[in-house]
């Protein structure tokens, strides 16, 4: 792309804020980002949408100065320039806003906003400045916060505000936002939302990262999809469609159904009562929920990220206490038991977090497929644990689950996200579970593990058990469950059929209507 | 206890490593040699002489070797559960007590009898001392290295208040118990074996060289083998999986930290009722610490563990053979070793995997094209 | 009047002997205000000590000395800091490390140099910082009473004991109201927020551990050239760990620290000053009990049960870019 100098005579077209040329990015075998040319116009709001994975943090990364570019040019304002490091991008007026916060909990919010940007070697005059600036910024934009809180003690939506208030003392032009709905309620995003608008009617440029359709749709004047780390499809937001949009970001239309008959509901196994959870410092996550699931139906929870279904997923499986309320499963009683206790009811889990919590990556693969049966009578030989049996069980997973590669003794953390799951959700099926938890079948998982997941889902629902089912993805939900219920603030907010339009399952996360 | 594993094959990450980390450090210890004027290839040769030239000198190496399984098994139990235990030499100090007080109340029966209450007094009394920081750290989150650097300090104030004002022998110079009688104490090996026609020399070694590798031995089974190990282990590399396993953390915890207590405790046999045959102050003389040395070189592995407590033991034994012939390199030379390999074995264990990782990949892409 | 003299008297030692901890302490504390967890302040406060007294002893010069001491302290924090930041190894293995090393070379070498037992030759005059007499000193002193106050507590300590003093205030000024100290506290709680803002993690860290390593070389430097007419082995007798202690105890901050550490200094001059000597209503207290008080108000303290001892967010954990 050649850059003439413009002669003045002709139209003087602003030059884009932000202009990314052939940007290719390798980490080891992964080929994170692939001959990227991507145009960020001055005073637009911009948004980059992809499924996880699909290469948009390395690029915003690479932006930013966290990352180098292996090939490719970066131009600011018309003028090509070499980003090194955060403080070159904050150099060339580029503010990022994380996804995880980059924020001191322990300091106040002036502190956090005038960090890196002190001017004097003397706090006390940059302190002044914040506090003028942090007056000005709350008038202009809608943005307040009380300068003097404690950070740690502020909600996620106004630390969110700290983070464009830390990017905009930095005198930043251009905003990078990654992801930043995932943690906010339908009415703190909205709130966002203005505040974008607002800096863009002053003149700044926005960039936004996310997965959700609805939020590119709300608020950006041009999406940009990304799909296995290369840019797909540019286009105006007002010239194009959800649906086009979703089709380019996985490829083929969207997420093929898996056949499933209608079904046949028998007793209740799990029912879930009057349901309390408050976190250590007595806020409440779960509030009051009350639903039941029966033999042969899978129940699904619709909801935004972080609206208490993550928490009552691990309340019913033991990980938590519940401060109020009931769970039974089939007759008993399991509410503030133990994990293992609930377990030897009859209940498996397989959870959201593969890494963090269903699995131990530093082990060998055999080795995790008894971890939360390690106590199971078939497991033990005398004081010992009986390898062997449960290396049987390990190959019989193995080959039941089309786990690749099959060699059991590998170590955990070696094998693809989709494999990984397959091991967990292989343990947690094949002890055929009265009722079955899942939190998150197929996150990171690639398609044809999907579909394979899917289908035995289906399969353990047809024969007589329990599923409660919690999924980021509304697709998901919608294509297994046979009941929908919609969590927001902690609170089931309503109930409806799978094939109740998205919008209006949208909706009803966002709390808006019943 | 690190994470960057898998891009070396397993052979090279358990031998080649800690091999080369051993070479710096053993490099950078010949440099020392150098500095004061003497010559590291000839302090070697002395050194290995010492150690293991003649069988007195493997004696001796043996019963510095059997002082460091036990304390290098501690510290490595404890690292599988994810805890650093820097405590192995308060408990040690804690377990003499044990040692000695059945040892004094049953003063004058023949050892084999006293060695079971012997060794389940030293187990006791080394748990009883790790469980505190082990509680303190599971129920009241106290950080665990801390606090066990805390108990050594206490540990060995209480002994001097002990042996001076309750347990000391009367009108003795240095505070420290009566002798055992002469069959109370574990024999040296050298007089088991001389009836049979083998003599290994007059060393210290004695049974508790075997009590030494039967712990090794019940280490493997536990941590690889049992259901206990399992837990410590999933712990130890992902608490919230644990939790998520029905496993109790706060139990792991202290239960791991009495095992290792209780096995950094069985030090005290082999001093006090093997070699001593007293309670006196320092008898552990820094083999707790040593622990952690041996632990990460044998990579918390009872073989490995095993292997790295007689390196150690040579170059204690070796090191001593050392400055008596060479005045200039005192014992503390061990110490400056021992401070290198932790170094370089612990704490700049990375130093040679980059290079390594390069070098198997740049041949496995050459052994492929 | 007896009695506020012979109090004089204790709290006078008391100040003496709470100078090493202090400044060990702080060097603790900016180390892991910054995140590096830092174990091997004994090492360090040792290896300077050795090097103070075996440099005083040359050349003669206490300053030379004082060089000598801060020059090898920092070398030792450099290592430690390539460990623990460069390398992201673990940081209790290396302060381990670092203490082993230390004890080992400093007898080592002080044997190997001047072979009188790991000790370094006697120094005096010029060789040694010498006590300085504030004004008004005779005067005090002859007044007797409350003016022993001053001339044993306040009065007649060489300049090491008024540095310490000083870099209480310096740095509760420097880490509260600073722009270096702000970034230092920040990388210490999140070093992603400071690596974001453009900042150098590693640049703060090895800042804060090159000053821990000053301020061990004067701890050093005081217990071998001040205090002491020279080196002697394993001369810190466990003093590094004491700071520990009082650094966990005055919750990372500075002038608790200090409290903390004239606490601690107290306990030891008191232990001193009784020898057996029977306390009113208890009776006769061995002495070992004022030797353990420091170690076990650290272990109930850190167990939650007077306040809680909350450390530095991030301290001890490296710093990785991904996470």
């Amino acid at each position: 792309m050649p850059i003439a100098p413009i002669p003045d005579a002709q139209v003087p077209a602003l030059p884009p804020a932000i202009e990314l040329v052939g940007i290719d990015k390798r980490f080891g075998g992964v080929h994170a980002n692939r001959d990227i040319h991507l145009t960020v116009d001055k005073g637009s709001i911009h948004g980059i949408v992809g499924e996880n994975g699909a290469g948009k943090s390395t690029l915003m990364s690479i932006l930013y100065g966290f990352y180098q570019a292996d090939h490719g040019r970066i131009l600011v304002d018309g003028r090509e320039v070499r980003i090194r490091s955060s403080a070159d991008a904050i150099g060339l007026g580029i503010g990022m806003v994380h996804q995880q916060f980059m924020l001191v909990e322990t300091f106040t919010v002036l502190e956090n906003v005038i960090l890196g940007a002190e001017g004097a070697p003397r706090l006390a005059a940059a302190e002044s400045r914040a506090r003028g600036l942090i007056e000005r910024l709350a008038r202009d934009y809608g943005l307040t916060v009380d300068p003097d809180r404690i950070v740690g003690e502020l909600s996620v939506g106004e630390q969110q505000r700290v983070e464009i208030l830390k990017a905009l003392f930095r005198g930043a032009e251009t905003l990078i936002l990654d992801e930043p709905t995932a943690v906010l309620t339908p009415a703190e995003a909205d709130h966002l939302f203005r505040i974008l608008r607002r800096l863009q009617a002053e003149g700044k440029t926005v960039v936004i990262i996310t997965h959700k359709l609805r939020e590119i749709m709300a608020v950006t004047d041009t999406v940009s999809v990304m799909r296995r780390g290369e840019v797909v499809a540019t286009w105006p937001t007002a010239a194009t469609t959800v649906e086009r949009i979703a089709e380019a970001m996985v490829g083929r239309r969207v997420l093929l159904h898996v056949p499933k008959a209608s079904s046949v509901p028998g007793r209740t196994l799990l029912a879930v009562e009057g349901l309390d959870v408050r976190d250590g410092r007595g806020a409440r996550l779960v509030e009051g929920v009350t639903f039941d699931v029966r033999a042969g139906e899978i129940v699904g929870i619709a909801g935004v990220a972080g609206n208490g279904q993550s928490e009552l997923l691990e309340t019913i499986a033991g990980i938590r206490r519940p401060s109020a309320g009931s769970i039974r499963l089939g007759a008993e009683a399991i509410g503030g038991l133990d994990p293992a206790a609930i377990r030897a009811l009859g209940l498996a889990h397989v959870p959201e977090d593969r890494h963090r919590m269903g699995l131990v990556l530093a082990l060998e693969a055999w080795e995790n497929v008894m971890l939360g049966y390690q106590d199971d009578p078939a497991y033990q030989a005398g004081v010992l644990i009986d390898g062997r049996a449960v290396r049987a069980a390990a190959t019989d997973r193995f080959r039941g689950y089309d786990v690749r590669p099959p060699d059991i003794r590998l170590r955990t953390g070696l094998f693809s996200g989709g494999n990984q799951q397959k091991i967990v959700i292989g343990r947690e099926m094949e002890r055929d579970p009265d009722v079955l938890l899942v939190g998150q079948p197929t996150r990171g998982v690639d398609i044809g593990a999907i579909e394979f997941i899917h289908r035995r889902l289906i399969a353990l629902r047809d024969r007589g058990k329990a599923i409660l089912l919690v999924s980021a993805e509304l697709d998901e939900i919608r294509s297994l469950a046979d009941r929908v219920l919609c969590m927001c603030g902690g609170r089931i907010v309503g109930e409806c059929r799978p094939e109740t339009p998205e919008a209006d399952i949208g909706l009803m996360m966002a709390g808006v209507a019943a | 206890m690190s994470g960057s594993r898998g891009e070396l094959p397993p052979l090279v990450d358990y031998l080649v490593v800690p091999a080369v980390n051993l070479t710096l450090a053993f490099l950078v210890s010949g440099l020392v040699v150098l500095a004061i004027g003497e010559n590291p290839l000839a302090a070697v040769r002395i050194m290995l002489s010492g150690a293991l030239g003649y069988a007195e000198g493997v004696g001796y190496t043996l019963y510095y070797t059997t002082n460091f399984i036990f304390t290098g098994l501690a510290v490595a139990v404890a690292f599988h559960a994810g805890l650093f235990n820097i405590g192995a030499e308060g408990q040690a100090t804690m377990a003499g007590l044990g040692v000695a007080v059945v040892c004094l109340a049953f003063d004058g029966a023949p050892w084999w009898l006293v060695l079971p209450f012997a060794v389940a007094a030293a187990a006791l009394f080394g748990a009883g001392w790790a469980f505190v920081p082990g509680w303190a750290q599971a129920r009241r989150g106290s950080h665990i290295v801390i606090t066990t650097i805390m108990f050594n300090f206490i540990a060995a104030t209480v002994m001097v208040y002990l042996l001076v004002n309750v347990l000391g022998k009367p009108g003795a110079m240095n505070p420290e118990t009566r002798t055992f009688a002469e069959a109370t104490r574990l024999p040296p090996i050298r007089d088991m074996l001389l009836p049979l026609g083998f003599d290994v020399g007059t060393s210290p070694l004695n049974p508790s060289f075997f009590l030494a590798c039967l712990a090794a031995l019940l280490v493997w089974l536990l941590i690889w083998h049992s259901r206990l190990g399992y837990e410590m282990r999933v712990f130890g590399f992902n608490p919230t999986a644990a939790v998520y396993a029905g496993i109790d953390p706060a139990r792991v915890v202290m239960i791991a930290m009495m095992i290792s207590g209780a096995l950094a405790g069985l030090l005290a046999v082999n001093e006090v009722m093997g070699v001593q045959n007293r309670l006196l102050l320092e008898f552990v003389g820094g083999a707790g610490f040593v622990g952690i040395a041996v632990a990460l070189m044998g990579r918390a592995h009872p073989l490995g563990i095993v292997l790295a407590a007689f390196l150690f033991g040579v170059l204690y034994q070796g090191g001593a053979e050392l400055s008596f012939e060479r005045p200039k390199i005192s014992r503390d030379m061990v110490v400056v070793i021992q401070g290198l390999v932790i170094l370089f074995a612990g704490a700049l264990e990375h130093l040679a995997r980059p290079p390594l990782v390069r070098l198997f990949r740049r041949t496995r892409l050459a052994a492929e094209a | 009047m007896e009695f506020v003299e012979s109090a004089a008297l204790v709290l006078g030692s008391a100040v003496r002997l709470s100078v090493p901890l202090l400044l060990a302490c702080l060097a603790g504390l900016w180390s892991e205000r910054s995140g590096v967890v830092d174990i091997g302040l004994e090492g360090k406060m040792l290896a300077a000590a050795f090097a103070a007294g075996a440099a005083a002893a040359v050349t003669g010069s206490a300053w030379l000395g004082l060089l000598a001491a801060i020059l090898t302290a920092i070398a030792f924090s450099l290592v430690h800091g390539f460990a623990s930041i460069s390398q992201r190894g673990n940081q209790i293995v290396s302060g381990v490390a670092i203490n082993f090393v230390a004890a080992g070379l400093t007898a080592l070498l002080g044997q190997a140099w001047f072979a009188q037992g790991g000790r370094t030759p006697p120094v005096q005059g010029d060789a040694r910082f010498q006590p300085i007499d504030l004004p008004g000193e005779v005067a005090a002193r002859a007044a007797g009473g409350f003016g022993r106050l001053w001339s044993e507590v306040v009065s007649g300590h060489n300049i090491l004991v008024y540095l310490a003093f000083l870099a209480v205030p310096v740095t509760w000024y420097a880490l509260g109201r600073t722009r270096f100290g702000l970034r230092l506290r920040a990388v210490g709680e999140n070093p992603h927020a400071v690596d974001t803002a453009g900042i150098s993690v590693a640049g703060l860290r090895y800042a804060a551990v090159v000053i821990a390593g000053l301020l061990c070389g004067l701890a050093g430097t005081y217990l071998a050239i001040a205090q002491s007419a020279g080196f002697i082995r394993d001369m810190t007798a466990g003093k590094g760990f004491i700071a520990l202690a009082a650094l966990v105890f005055a919750k990372w901050r500075p002038v608790p620290a200090m409290l903390t550490c004239l606490l601690f200094g107290l306990l030891d001059a008191v232990a001193i000053r009784l020898q057996g000597t029977p306390l009113p209503v208890v009776g006769p207290v061995p002495v070992q009990v004022f030797q353990a008080l420091p170690y076990v108000l650290t272990v109930v303290l850190l167990a939650g049960f007077i306040g809680r001892a909350i450390p530095p967010r991030a301290s001890g954990v490296p710093y990785t870019k991904d996470r």
